[in-house]
């Protein structure tokens, strides 16, 4: 089980206004729950910061989708999720297959996710369009055998 | 229509929830992937599905659903019930199918979510 860790830094008065809220998972090898516990654990920090029910919810979505990608179509990897006052980063780094062609993969409906996946409710091929729906900037870097860097931020503007 | 009233509609027991059952229900969303739900579903929807993996109970949770409905009279593991319980999720099972469930609650007042694939 893999708790998130949590660190708050504000070391001079300067940052004071800029508190930065850091949260990080592993993502072990075929680690399921890490990302309902993940997305869970986000969404209850950012509820807490007072952020708009809105943005919790992208972002949750956001981190379960992308950690969801790792797990099923990667090895292995990382998850940080970085909150400044203005905006939310999420990166997930993985270790794996990579992504041959990533205009293909953002395609609605597109997946390569096996049989026992779709049996677990898996596989829509709705995961990347949703990340890219419910953030304001979207960059996936991928090297073929290599693997996935993909980082979503979340602008929190008055209106989230 | 409150959770208390599609119990009854749906002939359901109640695996988890019971002191939250006057939540009011406002649309529902039918579906088996997990990825379509946290695409198309409003918060604040009825989940209805026969699945019944702790995924479920994480993407109910993401999404803020009133609750979870199983079809076809399933029902989820024990630690699968505890969490949803953790998280104020009810969790409700009905023996009729998908298609007679979403039917039923559909002819009694039931929306279907706003957030379709057309906007
Ligand atoms: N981290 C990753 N490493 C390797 N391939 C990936 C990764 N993320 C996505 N992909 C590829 O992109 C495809 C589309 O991803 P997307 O998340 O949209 O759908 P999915 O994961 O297959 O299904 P869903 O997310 O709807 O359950 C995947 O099927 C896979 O081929
Ligand atoms: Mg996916």
């Amino acid at each position: 089980m893999y708790e998130g860790r949590y660190s708050m830094n504000r070391p001079d008065k300067e940052s004071e206004s800029k508190p930065q809220l850091k949260l990080e998972f592993k993502i072990g090898e075929k680690d399921f729950s890490v990302a309902g516990d993940a997305a869970s654990k986000v969404k209850k920090t950012l509820q807490q910061l007072g952020l708009k029910p809105e943005a919790v919810r992208n972002i949750a979505i956001i981190v379960y989708e992308a950690v969801m990608n790792v797990i099923i179509h990667a090895n292995y990897g990382q998850l940080k999720v970085i909150i400044v006052p203005d905006k939310v980063v999420v990166l997930t780094e993985d270790t794996g297959m990579g992504i041959p062609d990533i205009e293909l993969a953002m395609k609605e409906g597109y997946s390569t996710a096996p049989l026992e996946i779709r049996e677990m409710g898996f596989g829509a091929g709705m995961g990347l369009p949703n990340i890219k729906q419910c953030s304001h900037k979207l960059n996936i870097k991928s090297q073929v055998g290599v693997g996935t860097v993909l980082e979503a931020i979340v602008y929190l503007s008055s209106k989230n | 229509m409150k959770l208390k009233d599609i119990i009854k509609v749906l002939d359901a027991e109640v695996l988890c929830g019971e002191h939250l059952l006057e939540r009011e229900v406002e649309t529902g969303f039918g579906c088996d992937l997990m990825s379509e739900m946290l695409a198309f579903a409003n918060s604040h929807t009825l989940l209805i599905t026969s699945l019944t993996n702790e995924h479920v109970i994480h993407t109910a949770e993401i999404m803020d659903a009133v609750g979870v409905v199983f079809v076809g009279g399933k029902r989820p593991a024990k630690e699968i019930i505890r969490k949803a319980e953790l998280n104020n999720i009810p969790l409700l099972s009905t023996p009729f199918l998908m298609f007679k469930c979403c039917g039923l609650l559909f002819v009694n007042g039931l929306k279907g979510c706003m957030r379709d694939a057309t906007q």
